[in-house]
C-alpha cells in the first residue's frame, strides 16, 4: 500500500539539488518535496495541501508530472502507483470577482 | 440554463472531428474552447502530414485546421472561444467562464478533447527565461511570426523536438545541437535526416546539466549518461546559446474526465493519466466520451479519426441514426485508424528497438545515432537504385504508415503496395519523367532525383527544399552531405516552384559525378555552416 504511513521510507537524506524550484508558480523546491514526504505527505494530495505544489497560475500543468516523480522516487515506489492529486473546478485559475458574478445572478433570479 | 445536444471541450483536431459528424447527422452541437483561436495546435503544424489520402496526408497541418474549421461551419457546430470550461458534474453540467462570467450549460453527451501539455524536465537553471516549450516555440514561430531566439539547443529527439528544429532553421534561427538521453533518435528518421543534413549535430545519450546565465539563457552545458542515467565525468560540452527548447513528451490533460469521475488508468503506452474508454470512446461515465490526445498521445492524425468515431457513436447513443450506420462507418475508420497506428512507432513499439525493417533490412543504426543515413547503408534500401537518365532515390528506411509517393508518380515508378507502412521500391521497368511530384509530394522530404548523366563528369540532384529566400538559377554554393558537412561546390541549375508542391520546392544542383551519392542539401553560405559545427 502506497500511502502506508508505518511503512519504513528511511531518512531524509540531503541532497545537492535540494534547493533547485519544481513548482515555479508557488516556488516550491525539491528539497521541500522531498522533506514533506518523510514529513508523512504520501499522496500527491497532501503534498499539495500541505505544500501548494501545483496550485499556483498553472495549475500545476507544468509540474505535476515533475512532483509526482519525485515523490515516487522518495517512496521507492512507480509513479503510476501514485493515486492522481484530486480533480476539481475551477479547471482553470479563475477570478474571484466571475466566481461571485455568477452569484449575483443566482441571488438575481431568486428576488 | 442553456441544452445542447452535445458538448465538445476544445476545439482541436479531435473535438472538431467530432463536432462535424455529430451536427452534420442532426444534433444541436456546441463546441468550447478555452484559446482565443479554434484548431488547437492544428495551426502550429506547417509540415506536411504523413498518411494517405484518406489520412490527409502529404497536406500541411494549418491547411487541415482551416477545412475543420469550413466544414464545422458548414455543419453547423457552434464554437464558441476564449470560453474556459472550469467543470464537468452530474448530469452532464458543464461550468463555462465566458467573458467575466460563468455559464452553466446541460448536454445528453460530452466529448472532452482537450487534448494534452508539455512535459518539462528539471536541471540547474531550468527556470531561467530562455528555457522553453518546444510548443512555446512553435506557437512564436508559427502563429506570431516571432523568432524565439538566435541560437538554440533542442532536447528531445521525438517527432516534435525534429519538427520544431526544421521549423527553427526555416525561421532562420541557428539550432546548435539536439540532444536526448535516449541513445538512439525517437522520431522519425526522416524528420532526423532532414535536420541533420542542415548541419545540425545529434547528441544521443547526452542530456542538459546545465543552463548557464543569471538574468536569462546565455550557454548551456550538456553531457553523457551512463546506463544508470548519470552524467559520466569528463563528458560535458559547452554550447553558446539563448533559447534552451525542451521537446519531452506530452501529457494527456485529462483532468476533466477525472473530475466527472470517470475510471481513470496511469498507462505508460499512452503516456500517462487517461479515462479508460471503449471502441467508441465512450468512458466509464455514461454520455462522456474523450477523443484523442486526452485519451492517449498519438499523432493529430489519429485524433481527427478518433474525434470522428466518437462523434458518430454519440449520434448514435442520442438515436439519430441507427445500429447500423455505426457500425458501417465505424468499422471503416477503425481501419483508417489501425493502418495509422501500425509499423516501427506503433503505440505498441513504443521504447523498443527494431533491428529488422518488415522487408528484412537491417535498420540504419547510424539514423538512429547520428540522425542521418550513411552512405554505406542507403544502399540496402529497396528505393535506393541505379539507372540511366533521371530516376528517383527514396531515403525512406523506416516502416512508417505514409504513401503519397506511390500515388505521385504518374509513371508508376514508385511501388508501396497495399500495406501502407511497407518501405517504398522502384519498379526499374518503368521510366521516369522527372516530372518531381514524388520529391514534393513526400511529407519526409526524403525523395531525391537522380541523374547521373547530366553533363560529361557531372550529375544533377533535385531534392526538396523549404527555406526563403530560394537560390536562383546560376547561384553557386556548396553541397552538404547527409550530416551537412561540405562535399563539394555546387551551382543551382534548376528551381522549380508550382501550386501542386504546396511550398516544397524542387531545387536542382549539379554536382561532380563523383559526389553523387553524398550531396544531399545545398548551402549559398559555406562559412554559415561552419560555424554550426563548431558550436559558435
Amino acid at each position: 500500500m502506497v500511502n502506508d504511513r508505518s511503512r519504513d521510507i528511511g531518512e531524509f537524506v540531503p541532497a545537492p539539488d535540494d534547493d533547485m524550484i519544481i513548482c515555479r508558480c508557488e516556488e516550491i523546491t525539491k528539497g521541500e518535496i522531498r522533506s514533506a514526504v518523510h514529513d508523512g505527505m504520501y499522496t500527491l494530495t497532501d503534498i499539495r495541501r500541505f505544500l501548494r505544489t501545483g496550485m499556483g497560475l498553472c495549475q500545476g500543468q507544468t509540474c505535476a508530472k515533475l512532483v509526482k516523480g519525485i515523490v515516487s522516487r522518495e517512496l521507492g515506489v512507480s509513479p503510476a502507483d501514485l493515486e492522481p492529486a484530486t480533480a476539481r473546478a475551477p479547471m482553470r485559475p479563475i477570478e474571484m470577482k466571475v466566481m461571485a458574478n455568477d452569484l449575483n445572478e443566482e441571488v438575481a433570479k431568486h428576488e | 440554463m442553456k441544452r445542447y445536444d452535445l458538448i465538445v471541450v476544445g476545439a482541436g483536431p479531435a473535438g472538431l472531428s467530432a463536432s462535424i459528424e455529430a451536427a452534420k447527422r442532426g444534433l444541436k452541437v456546441v463546441v468550447f474552447d478555452e484559446n482565443s483561436k479554434p484548431g488547437g495546435q492544428l495551426f502550429k503544424q506547417i509540415h506536411k502530414f504523413f498518411g494517405s489520402k484518406e489520412h490527409k496526408a502529404k497536406i500541411r497541418g494549418f491547411k487541415i485546421g482551416e477545412e475543420l474549421l469550413l466544414d464545422a461551419a458548414e455543419a453547423g457546430v457552434e464554437v464558441v472561444l476564449n470560453a474556459i470550461v472550469i467543470g464537468l458534474f452530474e448530469e452532464k453540467e458543464v461550468t463555462v467562464k465566458i467573458e467575466d462570467k460563468i455559464y452553466h450549460f446541460k448536454a445528453d453527451s460530452v466529448i472532452i478533447a482537450t487534448g494534452a501539455s508539455e512535459n518539462m524536465v528539471t536541471f540547474d537553471g531550468w527556470t531561467l527565461p530562455g528555457v522553453i516549450g518546444a510548443g512555446a516555440a512553435q506557437t512564436m514561430m508559427n502563429l506570431h511570426g516571432i523568432m524565439p531566439g538566435k541560437k538554440i539547443l533542442m532536447l528531445g529527439s521525438g517527432n516534435v523536438g525534429l519538427v520544431v528544429s526544421y521549423q527553427l532553421l526555416q525561421a532562420g534561427c541557428e539550432v546548435v545541437a539536439i540532444c536526448d538521453a535516449s541513445p538512439r533518435v525517437g522520431g522519425y528518421g526522416v524528420h532526423a535526416s532532414k535536420v541533420a543534413r542542415c548541419g545540425v549535430p545529434f547528441y544521443m545519450s547526452n542530456t542538459i546539466i546545465k543552463a548557464e546565465g543569471t538574468e536569462c539563457v546565455t550557454g548551456v552545458t550538456i553531457g553523457e549518461v551512463d546506463s544508470t542515467w548519470k552524467i559520466i565525468p569528463g563528458t560535458e560540452k559547452h554550447f553558446d546559446v539563448d533559447t534552451i527548447c525542451l521537446a519531452v513528451g506530452l501529457s494527456p490533460m485529462s483532468q476533466l474526465a477525472n473530475m466527472a469521475g470517470c475510471d481513470m488508468e496511469d498507462n505508460p503506452k499512452k503516456a500517462g493519466l487517461v479515462p479508460i474508454v471503449d471502441e467508441y470512446g465512450e468512458t466509464s461515465v455514461a454520455g462522456i466520451f474523450a477523443a484523442g490526445d486526452v485519451s492517449g498521445i498519438e499523432e493529430a492524425s489519429s485524433a481527427m479519426i478518433e474525434g470522428r468515431i466518437t462523434g458518430i457513436a454519440v449520434a448514435y447513443r442520442l438515436g439519430f441514426i441507427d445500429k447500423q450506420e455505426l457500425e458501417d462507418k465505424a468499422k471503416e475508420l477503425e481501419v483508417a485508424l489501425l493502418s495509422l497506428r501500425q509499423g516501427m512507432f506503433a503505440p505498441e513499439n513504443r521504447g523498443k528497438k527494431i533491428d529488422k525493417t518488415e522487408e528484412g533490412c537491417d535498420i540504419s543504426e547510424n539514423l538512429l545515432k547520428k540522425g542521418y543515413i550513411a552512405e554505406e547503408e542507403i544502399v540496402r534500401f529497396p528505393g535506393f537504385t541505379r539507372s540511366n537518365g533521371t530516376h528517383p532515390v527514396i531515403e525512406c528506411t523506416q516502416n512508417i504508415p505514409c504513401n503519397p509517393c506511390q500515388d505521385a508518380c504518374s509513371k508508376k515508378c514508385i511501388k508501396i503496395g497495399d500495406n501502407i507502412t511497407s518501405l517504398p521500391s522502384i519498379d526499374e521497368t518503368k521510366i521516369c519523367s522527372g516530372c518531381g511530384q514524388c520529391v514534393a509530394s513526400c511529407s519526409g522530404q526524403a525523395i531525391f532525383l537522380v541523374n547521373e548523366e547530366y553533363e560529361v563528369g557531372y550529375a544533377s540532384i533535385t531534392m526538396p527544399y523549404e527555406f526563403l529566400p530560394l537560390p536562383i538559377i546560376g547561384d553557386k554554393g556548396v553541397a552538404l552531405d547527409r550530416s551537412g558537412h561540405e562535399v563539394c561546390e555546387a551551382e543551382v541549375v534548376s528551381i522549380k516552384t508550382a501550386p501542386v508542391f504546396d511550398k516544397t520546392n524542387l531545387l536542382t544542383i549539379k554536382v561532380p559525378i563523383e559526389m553523387v551519392d553524398k550531396a544531399r542539401f545545398f548551402s549559398a553560405k559555406a562559412d554559415h555552416r561552419n560555424e554550426v559545427k563548431n558550436g559558435k
